[in-house]
């Protein structure tokens, strides 16, 4: 890179909390986060779109955050995994995967909770085949596979539970 | 990735001015891993999300016009998709990831390039990325490359799923570009290798797709979109077949049919289709449409399979699609 690096506004809610920089437009929202923001909690894995470490919510949406430039996405809403505890308590699918034990090294699963949350959004989950298609986005080198979609069912029975307690 | 320049243009006018070392930016979800490979190393990016076309309508004829910026995801999700274009929507979810539809959009489909290994690999030779210096996937590792429409040149298939059932939904691709509007079918866009295998498609410098312009069909349920792919999810296609019959009183009245997987564009065969006009749906009819659609095919030294595959997915896909019981995308039982 030269000393006239072109560099780009990038305006963006992380977490909850406004970033604003002039940035080089190579830079992804992935490093943004890991190099220059120090929430390494989102896993570079293959840098490609292949895996999923990377995954992330931007304004609600899961994407991969390795194939996103930073300055693409103005005044977008990113939440990464640093981002989902609930007033310090763990988030119901953190606590799920804990449960379920669906991690060995551990390296996916900050994807694959985040990945897990939206597809609950997405209303995309009505049985273990649906789980595990839409949640095909994301590799686990470990095998952890059986955990992670039990985990998942886990959080959907307790939703139906607390949602029938609310009804009644 | 090497560092470019930037810029969000707000109107078409603007953003058509371009040099050859612009790229357009959509999702960025072909063109950034590209440039991570350092296959793609454009000076300047010109980015499309400014530009209003993300929405998906209702056409006074019936038929779906797509926004080039409307995402997979939301196309395919969409009522209008879900009810007008099934086999559309079926596509679509056999392809990528759920996180890439969030983000991969029609236009960046359309336009995206191969998955041939070599390409991707700067160390290689490769036609299509280096022009003139020769083809590393001919004689060399060619089990995923094509076997229909290819040259001495270059053999690779053109990856998209989406543009397999819009080929075979006829339909037509908008665009805008310094000289003016135009509309090129989609099943013209894109280019055989020939000697120029560089060039993927009638887009000319500067021009912008717009959107994609499907014509009202027919088919109830008689559609289906069946991929075969070396795993189940996530990944791209060996062979696929989008089909679509409009039937009545047990004829099948018009065929349409597309492959993909095993060309070096989204495979469509008019002589193939038309033989199916008026007929009932048989085994003899459906192994002379597979035999003429794969007339001319040439195998290389690895990819002689998807000749054995190819004819067995055409004629599975089209009983499936004259018996109204489409592919599931979920459930990856073929039945
Ligand atoms: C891991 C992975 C797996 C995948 N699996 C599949 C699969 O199974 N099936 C499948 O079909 N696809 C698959 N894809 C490809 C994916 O569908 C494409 O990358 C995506 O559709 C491209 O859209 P985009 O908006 O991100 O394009 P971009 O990356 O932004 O652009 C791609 C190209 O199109 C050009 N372009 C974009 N929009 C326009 C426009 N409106 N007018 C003119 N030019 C334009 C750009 O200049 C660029 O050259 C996969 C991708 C990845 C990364
Ligand atoms: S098949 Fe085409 S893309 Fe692949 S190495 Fe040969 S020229 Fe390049
Ligand atoms: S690091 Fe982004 S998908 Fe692998
Ligand atoms: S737990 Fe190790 S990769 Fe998934």
């Amino acid at each position: 890179m030269n000393h006239a690096s072109p560099t780009a506004p990038c305006r963006l809610r992380i977490n909850g909390q406004h970033y604003a920089a002039d940035l080089p437009p190579s830079v992804t929202l992935l490093d943004l986060l890991r190099e220059r923001l120090d929430l390494t909690g989102t896993k570079k894995g293959c840098d490609h779109g292949q895996c999923g470490a990377c995954t992330v919510l931007i304004d609600g949406k899961r994407v991969k955050s390795c194939l996103v430039l930073a300055v693409s996405i103005p005044d977008a809403a990113v939440i990464t995994i640093e981002g989902i505890n609930q007033d310090g308590q763990l988030h119901p699918m953190q606590q799920a995967f804990i449960d379920a034990d669906a991690f060995q090294c551990g390296y996916c699963t900050p994807g694959q909770i985040m990945s897990a949350i939206a597809l609950l959004e997405e209303d995309h989950a009505h049985s273990r085949e649906e789980i595990r298609e839409f949640m095909s986005g994301n590799l686990c080198r470990c095998g952890a596979y059986n955990g992670i979609v039990e985990a998942i069912e886990h959080v959907i029975a307790q939703q139906d539970q607390d949602s029938k307690g609310e009804a009644a | 990735m090497r560092n470019f320049s930037y810029s969000r243009p707000g109107t078409f006018d603007e953003a058509c001015r371009v040099t050859e070392h612009t790229r357009f930016l959509a999702g960025g979800t072909n063109l950034i891993d590209l440039m991570k490979s350092d296959v793609e190393r454009p000076a300047h990016v010109t980015d499309l999300k400014s530009l209003s076309m993300n929405q998906i309508e209702e056409l006074p004829d019936g038929g779906l016009r797509l926004g080039a910026l409307a995402t997979n995801a939301d196309t395919a999700a969409h009522p209008l998709v879900i009810r007008h274009l099934p086999l559309l929507a079926s596509a679509i979810l056999a392809g990528a990831s759920p996180q890439i539809r969030n983000v991969a959009t029609n236009g960046g489909n359309l336009n995206q390039r191969t998955r041939c290994h070599y390409f991707y690999d700067p160390d290689m030779v490769c036609n299509k990325r280096s022009p003139g210096t020769g083809c590393s996937a001919r004689g060399g590792r060619n089990r995923i490359m094509a076997v229909l429409g290819t040259s001495e040149a270059c053999i690779a298939t053109f990856p998209s799923d989406m543009c397999v059932a819009l080929a075979a939904l006829n339909a037509m691709v908008n665009l805008h570009g310094p000289e003016g509007e135009r509309s090129v079918a989609l099943r013209d866009y894109h280019r055989l290798p020939g000697e120029t295998p560089w060039i993927d498609n009638v887009l000319q410098q500067g021009e912008i797709v717009t959107s994609i312009d499907l014509p009202s069909v027919s088919f109830g349920e008689h559609y289906t979109y069946l991929k075969i792919r070396d795993r189940l999810s996530f990944a791209f296609s060996i062979v696929s077949v989008a089909v679509g019959l409009e039937m009545e009183s047990g004829l099948i009245r018009r065929g349409c049919l597309a492959l993909g997987g095993v060309g070096t564009k989204p495979w469509c065969v008019p002589e193939a289709e038309a033989l199916m006009k008026d007929k009932p749906p048989s085994h003899s009819l459906f192994r002379d449409v597979a035999e003429r659609i794969l007339e001319g095919a040439v195998v290389d030294r690895d990819n002689a399979a998807k000749l054995k595959l190819a004819p067995r997915v055409i004629e599975r896909a089209l009983w499936q699609a004259a018996e109204g019981t489409p592919q599931s995308q979920t459930c990856k039982t073929i039945r």
